[in-house]
């Protein structure tokens, strides 16, 4: 956490109100978005008790395992849950476009794409579980599964997995996503109640919040008290209507909590990186249903050497391109960059735009700019700076001293003998220049999985879909 | 009457647990705790008492899940724990004994498990052994708290490991890393105790093995599965917090003239004492409240309430603590960011810290 946001959260605490700590959303946010609420039973790893999701805030869908300890019915809830999810995760793949590469055939991609909203991260732990404990059940064979239940599987697996990739917005936790953005006068621990935090951005905290009568948990456990004063007798009298309306009444005020907590996200304007960061989310889901269609086999247990380096590899490379992205995007975030000296930001007094250097053929133009700063600059000389207001541009820092930064730009101003219209900031215009810059990254070079190395295991076995897996006890 | 034992007063003590030592390492600091504790006040009966219940119950269906999977896995004699640990810990296969020592009186029992294990120390049991329901001791500021582990192993030649059977699943081969690590808290105090009685009995501490066996389900299924897990860690750390911990007697002497958490019970063994009163009595000696509590302690709300009414800072987080340099409360901190409040001495940084920090958020913000 930096001091700004420390800063924010004190003010919080002293306001009784949560404190913005971004000026713009940094996710996606779907205009049909399909809110999920996942309950689990007490003590299992993977039980489901109940499920509570939809498109539309007026008419929540609401599944319910009437009786979790039982098998038969778990996978009837899990095909109800494929029959309702499915073509809503498949309704987005008719509409595409063409996408041309480099060095390789065009491939389709979706306009747009589906988004899961989660209550927490437990909740995305739980459906990454759910999938984890569906998708490798086949359809025939010795111990077949309704028709859907694998598929679910993959596909819970898969935004499970997108949930930890940084930037992508198929699946948001939204206690995550609300203190992205803003700072509450609680700790990050209870931040993870969704009813508390509300309470907070919205300006009434309040210990109600915590009140399991008032506000039940937003999952995936369910309150203890609630089990053995209401499930447990429910589920002793066997009445499934009981147990149904039982768990509704958990459900329903998460259910209205996540709408307005998507209404308050969606108040903030979007960063302008976010549509970016979209575009991939979307390639990803049609690169993985394009994999569903060829056949592919269901996702590993564990990822082999490569597919783990590779994976991580990834992932660095998109932390590091979306702190960069939501810090050009977003002036609030980038001032923990100008608070710890790696940018700097001002009001340009002094240009001089038709600054050459060096003789003869490499004679090149380098336009000087002057910016006064209250920051503190801590960049030596030589320093390679971009900014936000030119995305593109390159520039070198030439000397800071006494509030006064001077910097001449080598990139992005044209090729002419004169800079291109509006590439040279205007004295008097609020610049910001920053170190940090997102230049592409090339991939790791990593070996093909059939040549990892001995000291990573060797080749990993290809996977052959078995009957112990289709068959696997889910007690 | 000792003065630890007037602090508790005529409320009937509460043994700690492994959970409780585990989460006093977590929070050394904390003097009303150590108290509280030390004299074995039951924080949960006072913490209702005072209108702030503590945060924590178990639901009936983990209880059940928890017991079900405890009973297969020891079940005829911990046959199935049994074939998991010949293979782990290569247990020679013919010659297990198998001793439940909750079998003798309940009294007895420490000083039963204490002479079984001074005897399968010495060499005088020749084959693995599986000690069902031990009861080890474990000094903790100056008193004697009691711990019963799942089970304990006893190897030929070898060394004891310390058996604990959890109810999570590992799937996959992995575990929730929260509950995996508080399990390999708990079982290092286990550690710690079975050590510190083979030292007394002169032997060898060491041959308590700092990898313990730890008992899950595998999978989705309720088969379990065993798997060794290297606690030293949590050894080193809890060897440090114990010994860094304040002793009690230290904490006592600096504690008010007739100062004493009686809950006061009745007949029925509810509280009659002014609820006002004992708040007060709570108040007089210091507590370190931090977010982590709320998941460890029973008093945690009341010290939530208190750290608010201070405008403490800590009630943010540690990290936020840490980032604001030790400057304690909101007020403070606040005051030298919107620079109305001068700094004191050595204050000089953090101040000028705050107040970049609040003029970069007035200029993004305005």
């Amino acid at each position: 956490m930096s001091l700004l946001t420390s800063l924010a959260k004190l003010r919080a605490l002293q306001e009784g109100r949560a404190q913005p700590i971004a000026t713009v959303r940094h996710c996606h946010l779907s205009d049909r978005p399909m809110v999920f609420i996942p309950l689990k039973l007490s003590g299992e790893a993977a039980a489901p008790l109940a499920a509570m999701f939809g498109t539309d805030r007026q008419a929540p869908q609401l599944l319910v395992v009437a009786q979790p300890r039982n098998r038969d019915l778990r996978f009837a809830f899990t095909a109800d849950l494929a029959g309702l999810l499915l073509p809503y995760l498949e309704s987005f793949l008719a509409d595409t476009e063409t996408v041309e590469r480099k060095n390789a055939d065009p491939y389709e991609r979706a306009l747009d794409a589906p988004q899961l909203l989660l209550p927490n991260r437990a909740g995305v732990a739980f459906t990454a579980l759910l999938g984890r404990s569906t998708r490798f059940r086949r359809t025939d064979g010795p111990y077949p599964v309704p028709e859907g239940v694998p598929l679910l599987g993959r596909w819970l697996t898969y935004l499970a997995e997108r949930a930890a990739y940084p930037g992508s917005s198929l699946t948001l936790a939204v206690t995550e996503e609300l203190s992205r953005h803003w700072a509450s006068g609680q700790s990050a621990l209870e931040d993870a109640n969704l009813a508390a935090l509300m309470a907070w951005v919205e300006g009434r905290p309040s210990d109600e919040a915590e009140d399991p009568l008032v506000w039940p948990p937003a999952g995936p456990a369910t309150d203890p008290g609630f089990d053995s004063e209401v499930l447990a007798p429910a589920i002793e009298n066997g009445s499934a209507e009981r147990i149904t309306e039982a768990l509704r009444t958990q459900l329903e005020p998460t259910w209205r909590l996540m709408w307005q907590a998507a209404d308050l996200l969606r108040t903030l304007p979007e960063g302008a990186s976010v549509a970016q960061r979209w575009e991939l989310d979307r390639g990803s889901y049609s690169g993985f249903a394009t994999q569903l269609a060829e056949g592919g086999p269901p996702q590993a247990r564990r990822d082999g050497a490569v597919a783990a380096a590779s994976r991580l590899s990834r992932m660095e490379r998109a932390q590091a391109s979306y702190d960069v992205q939501r810090a050009y995007d977003d002036p609030l975030i980038m001032a923990d960059h100008r608070l710890s000296g790696e940018a700097f930001a001002g009001e340009v007094v002094q240009t001089e735009p038709d600054n050459f250097e060096g003789e003869g053929r490499s004679r090149k133009l380098r336009p000087l700019v002057v910016v006064k700063t209250d920051d503190p600059v801590r960049l030596p000389p030589g320093s390679a700076l971009g900014t936000p207001q030119r995305k593109g541009q390159g520039a070198e820092l030439v000397e800071a001293a006494g509030g006064l930064v001077t910097l001449k730009i080598t990139k992005g101003m044209g090729r002419g003998k004169t800079p291109a219209p509006g590439s040279v900031p205007e004295v008097g215009e609020r610049v910001c220049y920053t170190t940090l810059t997102d230049d592409f990254q090339g991939a790791a070079t990593l070996p093909e999985p059939e040549a990892t190395p001995w000291t990573h295991g060797g080749p990993p076995l290809e996977y052959v879909p078995n009957d112990d897996d289709a068959r696997e006890a889910w007690e | 009457m000792r003065r630890i034992d007037a602090l508790r007063g005529t409320t009937p003590p509460k043994p700690h647990d492994a959970r409780a030592i585990a989460a006093l390492a977590a929070n050394p600091g904390c003097a009303r705790r150590a108290l509280m504790d030390g004299a074995g006040v039951d924080k949960d009966a006072a913490a209702r008492h005072l209108g702030f219940p503590a945060p924590f119950g178990q639901s009936p269906f983990a209880i059940t899940r928890g017991n079900q999977f405890e009973a297969l896995v020891k079940s005829d004699g911990c046959a199935e724990l049994l074939r998991m640990l010949r293979e782990l810990l290569e247990l020679p296969i013919a010659e297990v004994a198998y001793h439940d020592v909750e079998n003798v009186g309940a009294h007895l029992r420490h000083a039963h498990t204490r002479a079984l294990f001074e005897r399968a120390a010495r060499g005088e049991h020749d084959a693995g052994t599986l000690y069902d329901h031990p009861l080890l001791s474990l000094d903790i500021a100056g008193h004697t708290a009691y711990l019963e582990p799942d089970v304990v192993a006893f190897q030929l030649e070898g060394r004891f490991h310390i058996v604990e059977i959890k109810s999570f699943a590992i799937v996959d081969g992995q575990a929730d890393p929260a509950a995996v690590a508080a399990a390999a808290r708990q079982a290092a105090v286990y550690v710690l105790a079975l050590r510190t009685m083979l030292e007394e009995l002169g032997h060898d501490p060491l041959t308590v093995s700092h990898d313990v066996v730890l008992v899950c389900p595998e999978n989705f299924a309720n088969r379990p599965v065993a798997k060794l897990v290297d606690v030293r860690r949590q050894l080193a750390v809890l060897r440090r917090q114990l010994t860094r911990m304040t002793t009690l007697d230290r904490l006592l002497e600096e504690l008010p003239e007739g100062l004493t958490f009686d809950l006061e019970p009745g007949e029925d063994g509810l509280p009659l004492r002014r609820a006002a009163d004992l708040a007060d009595a709570l108040r007089g000696v210091t507590a370190r409240y931090a977010p982590d509590c709320l998941s460890t302690c029973d008093l945690c709300f009341f010290c939530r309430n208190e750290a608010r009414e201070e405008g403490a800072s800590d009630l943010l987080g540690r990290n936020v603590r840490d980032e604001l340099g030790g400057v304690a409360s909101v007020e403070e901190a606040l005051g030298l960011a919107d620079g109305t409040r001068a700094p004191r001495e050595g204050q000089e940084e953090i101040a000028r810290l705050l107040r970049g920090a609040e003029r970069l958020r007035q200029d993004c913000l305005a």
